[in-house]
């Protein structure tokens, strides 16, 4: 039976961070238009405009509550580009074990608190894997939903160490990091991320995290999947065969990474930009964000000329969220992007014709807390106690600058430029401003925009689950989007 | 555990979604634990429910048409007013309504309302600088009353809104609110002249800082990242910051000052707009501005000028220093 066409407003599209509606055209069972709106606006570029440059430092982080680190780490870049200054070693390597703590705390929020409920839903009743998906992941009751928070708050202790706290820390500088761990820090550091390690291995992986980091291609994750019975991954992985989601909610085949924790001048995973199958070197020149379908007033510009204002009558346009584009394509940004742009098998096998899709998203997430845990390790035994951990400030009168990193949720830019001593002009591009852009002058929808079509939607169904599985596939953060 | 329960709603507006991130660090016992022993019943909330779109849109009706009782109204972010005051710069998802709306209707019905977050309670951070969406708190817009329900608003309680401030709060502050609501426990005396609970507020974060005896004897950092008191030069505001920051921790054992940056004193009004950069201290003739809380300001002077002649040399060495290069002295036992 084929439903009349008709159109549905979803909102307020939950377990994503910040406010979110989804308009969505269905016409023969499936999604043949969408439309994502951010309902929200503050205007945090225009509260910046005329301060202290420093005073960045205190605000940016305030932006998001899920990705604050991220926003400060982007602010440091930003302002230690405009002095000419680098951290010192210990200082790169503090700042990678804060960020890497929020990022993983991230993904593991994601997958167990955010994404997986929605397969416990009655609406799976009687699908094989249903009965361990309600007692594992139900919404507020599920075990895994439950051990995942306790272990994330567990991992965070990284922050009351060397962050002071979480969300909305000042310890991340332009020049380092303001806590110089002592040695009781440092072996206490290690103990935290060996327990989580512990918690990983034995519940998310079922394996140790150097196999699951190792996996390097489609057959291998395959037969992995099939050796074993334990862990979330595999649970997922039998879901996503059941239900196709490889070939669910593909993206654009073009992905970006400005490149994830920087140490001695390489990263960790490394920036780039794949292009139908081709890679480029990351070029940031190359970007501009369209207002055609934003409630925003302007021209597209490069961010390091870019404005932000609001138009009050919302006369044309349907989100708060500009659109990025790159060389005028919209382009997919995320963990599996960084996987992607830094040349790892399995992250190649995981597309389908090229493109990111549901469980490529989910896998890719997965694999990074695991390399990056493995990291994360290695950097605290790196630091030296007693050798400077920040380098001190001057920030000149005039400058321009950029700061680039990579949030959970992927690539995050800052374009700043500084006049008289104070701020002239902040702008910022976030990844779910890439994702969720609306569609651009050309029309192009952004990558969640594309995604949805050919989403199937059962009669009656009035939030469709498969719609649901696509959009928190990219994890979306809505208040940085707009921010 | 009696059998009635608490129940909850929880919205987010113009605000970042930290102080529920923060929350989710609530630790021994957890948030969700919480929950269940002090018999609250989430109704829903934006991050942890499974409810989505209409299934949502249909209990806030309830609500609003008075065919869902509520408890507990907790109310995260600012509350936007623009463009022209139509709030239209968060109409809430799938609703066509601004959410300026939506939670005047709400606190309206609701036995407690609860602000977790300074940008809820004052305006915060999201109503700094040009205050481009002319964003305020829930009872206050700064530290003047009235905000986004007005003055005369109370609670079905007849209690004005909680404000559970702090940019995030401590997950501990909403942890210990909620379930004192939940156990009818909190009145109007327990809370501050700003709506603050006092079991939080009526401490500072001065009180079990680290750094203290460096603040006895005025031995200070200059940079960030130093060990010393960061009152002098650093624009720390905890002598005057209403939290319990330093005695109880933040993520197992962590505060601003401990991390190695100032306090900026964010469960305060208008924390955001410190008419200063916010870690540098503003002096008057080398005084910094802004005493310490109840300190007479001739005292002031005089003991801090007392008291850096008599800084021991340990202090000032290890003041300027990101970690302990002179170590007390080990008393000879046999001088006891």
């Amino acid at each position: 039976m084929t439903e009349q066409p008709r159109r549905i407003i979803a909102g307020p599209f939950n377990r994503v961070e910040g406010d979110l509606e989804i308009r969505l055209d269905i016409d023969g069972g499936q999604v043949v238009r969408a439309e994502a709106n951010s309902p929200l606006f503050r205007g945090f570029e225009r509260i910046l405009e005329g301060k202290n440059p420093l005073d960045a430092m205190t605000i940016v982080p305030r932006i998001c509550g899920i990705c604050s680190v991220s926003q400060s780490v982007a602010a440091a870049r930003a302002l230690a580009a405009a002095s000419g200054l680098r951290p010192p070693p210990n200082g790169e390597l503090a700042q990678a074990v804060i960020h890497a703590a929020e990022n993983i705390a991230d993904h593991l929020t994601h997958f167990h608190v955010f994404f997986m409920a929605d397969f416990a839903r009655p609406f799976y009743q009687g699908r094989s894997w249903h009965a361990d998906a309600v007692r594992l992941f139900k919404a507020e009751r599920g075990e895994a939903v439950r051990a995942a928070i306790q272990a994330r708050a567990e991992l965070l202790h990284i922050m009351g160490l060397l962050a002071g706290k979480w969300p909305h820390t000042l310890s991340v500088q332009p020049g380092g990091t303001t806590r110089a761990p002592d040695a009781r820090d440092r072996i206490r550091l290690l103990a935290i991320v060996r327990r989580f390690r512990q918690w990983l291995e034995q519940h998310l992986f079922g394996d140790r995290l150097d196999v699951i980091a190792a996996l390097g291609s489609a057959g291998d994750l395959d037969a992995w999947h099939r050796a074993g019975t334990g862990g979330f991954l595999r649970l997922f992985l039998t879901i996503a065969d059941d239900l196709g989601l490889a070939a669910l909610g593909k993206g654009p085949p073009r992905f970006l990474s400005y490149g994830a924790y920087p140490r001695d001048g390489g990263h960790l995973l490394a920036p780039g930009i794949l292009e139908d199958g081709r890679r480029w070197p990351l070029e940031t020149a190359r970007i501009a964000e369209d207002l055609s379908h934003s409630w925003m007033l302007g021209d597209t510009l490069h961010p390091a000329r870019g404005r932000t204002v609001p138009d009050e009558e919302m006369a044309s346009g349907y989100s708060w969220c500009k659109a990025p584009r790159l060389a005028g394509r919209s382009m997919e940004v995320g963990a599996l992007a960084r996987l992607v742009l830094d040349d790892r098998p399995l992250a190649r096998a995981l597309l389908t014709d090229g493109r990111g899709n549901v469980r490529a998203r989910v896998v890719a997430r997965l694999v990074e807390i695991a390399i990056t845990t493995l990291a994360m390790e290695e950097w605290i035994k790196a630091m030296v106690p007693g050798q400077p951990f920040i380098t001190p400030l001057e920030l000149p009168d005039t400058a321009e600058a950029e700061g680039l990193t990579e949030a959970a949720r992927g690539a995050l830019g800052h374009w700043l430029r500084i006049e008289k001593g104070r701020i002239a002009s902040y702008q910022i591009i976030a990844p779910t401003t890439w994702n969720f852009s609306p569609r651009d002058v050309r029309g192009e929808p952004g990558p969640v925009e594309a995604a949805l079509v050919g989403a199937p939607v059962q009669p009656g169904e009035t939030t469709p689950v498969a719609v649901q599985h696509v959009v928190r596939s990219f994890d979306p953060c809505m208040v940085c989007t707009v921010h | 555990m009696t059998g009635h329960k608490t129940t909850l709603l929880w919205l987010q507006s113009a605000g970042c979604g930290g102080c529920t991130m923060s929350m989710m660090c609530a630790e021994a016992p957890g948030m969700f634990d919480t929950f269940d022993d002090f018999g609250i019943e989430l109704l829903w909330h934006p991050t942890l429910s499974e409810a989505s779109a209409d299934e949502v849109t249909g209990l806030l009706a309830d609500i609003v048409e008075g065919r869902r009782h509520l408890d507990i109204l907790c109310f995260e972010g600012s509350v936007v007013r623009g463009p022209n005051g139509t709030g239209r710069f968060h109409m809430l998802a799938g609703t066509g309504r601004p959410m300026l709306n939506w939670v005047r209707d709400l606190a309206a019905r609701a036995r407690y309302t609860v602000v977790v977050g300074t940008c809820a309670a004052f305006g915060g951070i999201t109503s700094a600088g040009s205050n481009p969406s002319d964003a305020c708190g829930l009872h206050y817009d700064g530290d003047l009353e009235g905000g986004a329900l007005g003055v005369a608003f109370r609670s079905g309680s007849g209690l004005p809104v909680i404000n559970v401030a702090g940019c995030p709060a401590h997950p501990g502050w909403v942890m210990e609110t909620l379930m004192m609501l939940a156990e009818n426990s909190l009145g109007e005396g327990d809370l501050d002249r700003f709506g603050r609970p006092r079991f939080f507020a009526d401490h500072l974060v001065h009180h079990g800082c680290s750094r203290n005896e460096f603040y006895e004897f005025k031995a200070s950092a200059e940079q960030l990242s130093e060990m010393g008191c960061m009152m002098e030069h650093l624009g720390c505001l905890g002598t005057q910051a209403h939290a319990d920051c330093n005695t109880r921790p933040w993520n197992g054992g962590g505060s601003c000052t401990s991390g190695g940056y100032p306090c900026i004193n964010c469960t305060a009004p208008e924390f955001e707009e410190p008419g200063r950069s916010f870690t540098e201290t503003p002096k008057f003739g080398g005084v910094p501005i802004g005493l310490p809380t109840d300190m007479p300001k001739a005292w002031f002077i005089a003991l801090a000028s007392l008291s850096k002649a008599a800084t021991p040399s340990r202090l000032r060495v290890n003041a300027r220093a990101d970690r302990i290069v002179q170590p007390p002295a080990v008393k000879d036992t046999a001088r006891r």
